[in-house]
């Protein structure tokens, strides 16, 4: 579904060179659950940058449903992602002017969906993260745990064949995280495939997989474990 | 998608009210200045009787001054106006489908409803052909017969302001009204009419009013008609009597024939010529190969209409423009990149760099358009202060043409101040924008 064979990126200026991913290795496989973690400045948000084709890299080769996306156009990356991936964020990035209807329509627009079937696709997409009722009003409008939902319905209106979340319960409590989480997991077990990058261990352990980056780099998962137990260890004392 | 992005403009206006109304301000005060200069170059060079245009001509013949022409720096052309005497032979002519000499008059008019007062009005006489030859329109009735301009009847046309003055709008075909203390019998009352430039009569206001009234140019020496336009003399003479005067070199007469067919046009040519050569031969100061046979368009350029201050207007108000278009592009780039995080969104929903790039265009084009609607308005200004300035007659007002052109001009010009903004914002990597959203 996804295969990353060493990526690296580089980014440069007068100064300085900041190596953000050095031969960055991942295979996603088709409705796998990916939690990727790491510390602060290891190079998760620049990976899934990416893997969402909104940035270029140096080096390595980069498939996403077997096609090597890596040079590619920017009108056909624009078309891969309005297509086949669906974002999902930490600070939810809904647009404030539109309500919620119309945001869960922009990558339909950019789809080129009649109206009937865009309107469909809203309809379910809203309806499946419960908030079909509030299509009128806008983000202002809405709580926290609610923006992510209609932004988890936005991602899913165009039915992607990879969901990436970046944080996506970062700026949510624990129960409006918990219930987000829920609603991915109830995606990922209809088919879709879901790369959530995440700080917190109690997240990363709900997914089928942990990759853990550090320095650019995805290292061993045994040791991502060691290093869970460890802090829980700690914690316990 | 057009629709799309319109509602979406709207909707960025609405989010960034300050912003977006400098904007349209900026390119309404830009519009208007240019519009209210390029409709009056418009009204200007306009020819407003284009349609008779290959087939109306001035005539002059030269009879002027022999060691002085009349205009210095085009030596070549004849005086605009003619003499009575050059008027009246011309007139003898049967060359012409139509013709005309012609010249203001004055006149005081005497309603017969005595509660409104005498008043005194510029009126023209001519022949009936004038009606015909500038296709004049009537609201009622019609020219007076070919009789009236071979013998003295006593017959006018009205225009509708002075037969709305005189018999409150009515049919006043028949009717009698009193004109010098003489009575003259209705024959027809025009439609609005206010050729602009008065291209029959520039050398007496290019922008003056047409006439209050019209009456036969038979009439001229039956009663001593007034002559209020202006009159160009070059040769010390005897003008005290109306006879002296008649029989002087002044010039004071406009002259307009009607020639269809390029025979008649040749015909008339020599004709001129003739009557030329044989005044010489008589005595008089006459240059046999200076006449002159000008369009309605000849005619306008030949006059100066429009002057080279008005050209110069026109250009400084689109160098304004363009100042008022500078400043718009600082503010568009203000408001695209403040907007970098709704864009950055849209990348990465699926929209591609053009789609933002069209996106922000429709949005420039949209601001245009209302900034276009203000600056309408405000050359609406512009021109009522342009006609106290120039002593324009009538109204001064975009047609539908320049209403068209402003539009354009605002949304072109809008989109074009748009360009690179829109560029800018559209290359903005998305990345960066998403994460701190």
């Amino acid at each position: 579904m996804l295969n990353m064979q060493n990526i690296s990126k580089v980014y440069r200026t007068d100064l300085v060179q900041t190596h953000a991913l050095r031969d960055f290795n991942l295979s996603v496989k088709e409705g796998e659950f990916v939690a990727v973690t790491g510390p602060s400045g290891s190079g998760k948000t620049t990976f899934l940058n990416i893997a969402g084709m909104l940035e270029s890299f140096e080096s390595g080769t980069y498939l996403l449903d077997g096609e090597d996306v890596s040079g590619l156009g920017d009108d056909a990356r624009s078309k891969i992602r309005n297509e086949k991936l669906g974002f999902i964020f930490q600070g939810f990035n809904l647009i404030p002017d539109l309500n919620l209807w119309d945001n869960v329509d922009v990558p339909l627009r950019y789809r080129g969906f009649k109206a009937d079937e865009r309107a469909r696709r809203i309809t379910e997409a809203l309806e499946m993260v419960g908030l079909g009722s509030r299509a009128k009003h806008v983000p202002a409008q809405l709580s926290g745990g609610q923006q992510q939902r209609v932004a988890i319905a936005r991602a899913l209106a165009g039915s992607p064949r990879i969901i990436l979340a970046d944080e996506p319960t970062g700026n949510l409590d624990s129960l409006m995280a918990r219930q987000v989480l829920e609603l991915l997991e109830n995606i990922n077990e209809k088919g879709t495939t879901i790369i959530m990058v995440t700080h917190d261990p109690e997240l990363a352990r709900r997914a089928h997989r942990n990759v853990h980056v550090m320095d650019g780099q995805v290292t061993d998962f045994t040791e991502f474990e060691q290093a869970v137990k460890s802090r829980e260890h700690v914690a316990h004392k | 998608m057009i629709s799309y992005y319109i509602k979406l403009a709207a909707l960025s206006i609405k989010r960034n009210p300050v912003l977006s109304t400098l904007m349209m301000m900026a390119i309404a005060v830009g519009i208007g200045a240019f519009m209210t200069m390029l409709t009056v170059h418009h009204m200007m060079s306009s020819n407003p009787i284009w349609w008779r245009n290959d087939v109306l001509y001035n005539v002059g013949v030269d009879t002027w001054n022999p060691n002085e022409p009349y205009y210095e720096d085009r030596p070549e052309l004849p005086p605009e106006q003619l003499t009575y005497r050059d008027a009246k032979a011309l007139q003898a002519s049967d060359i012409p489908t139509y013709k005309s000499y012609m010249f203001k008059t004055a006149g005081v008019i005497q309603p017969e409803n005595e509660e409104v007062a005498p008043f005194i009005e510029i009126g023209r006489m001519a022949f009936n052909d004038f009606f015909a030859m500038f296709d004049v329109p009537f609201q009622y009735g019609g020219a007076w017969g070919d009789s009236a301009d071979t013998r003295d009847e006593f017959v006018v046309v009205l225009s509708q302001e002075t037969n709305d003055k005189v018999f409150g709008g009515e049919n006043s075909v028949g009717k009698r009204i009193t004109i010098d203390n003489r009575e003259f019998t209705v024959t027809g009352v025009l439609k609005e009419w206010r050729p602009t430039p008065k291209f029959y009569d520039l050398n007496n206001g290019a922008f003056g009013p047409t006439e209050a009234f019209y009456m036969p140019a038979q009439l001229y020496e039956t009663v001593q008609a007034q002559r209020v336009g202006n009159t160009n003399c070059w040769k010390p003479e005897d003008l005290d009597s109306f006879e002296a005067f008649n029989n002087s070199e002044c010039t004071w007469i406009q002259y307009w024939v009607q020639l269809d067919t390029k025979d008649q046009r040749e015909r008339y040519a020599d004709f001129l010529h003739a009557y030329l050569q044989e005044q010489a031969q008589l005595g008089r100061s006459a240059r046999p190969d200076q006449y002159l046979m000008a369009t309605p368009e000849e005619w306008l350029e030949i006059n100066e209409v429009v002057g080279d201050d008005n050209r110069v207007l026109v250009g400084l108000s689109a160098l304004f423009l363009i100042v008022c278009l500078l400043n718009t592009v600082g503010l568009l780039l203000a408001k695209f990149l403040g907007r970098a995080g709704d864009i950055s969104v849209r990348r990465a929903l699926g929209a591609s760099k053009l789609d933002i790039f069209r996106q922000q265009l429709v949005e420039c084009g949209f601001i245009g358009l209302i900034g276009g609607v203000i600056g309408i308005g405000l050359s609406g200004f512009g021109l009522l202060a342009v006609k106290k300035m120039y002593q324009f007659d009538g109204s001064v007002m975009m047609d539908g043409e320049m209403i068209a052109v402003a539009f354009l001009t605002a949304i072109i010009a809008s989109i074009a101040a748009g360009l690179w903004p829109a560029w800018q914002i559209c290359r903005v990597p998305p990345a960066g924008y998403l994460k701190t959203q």
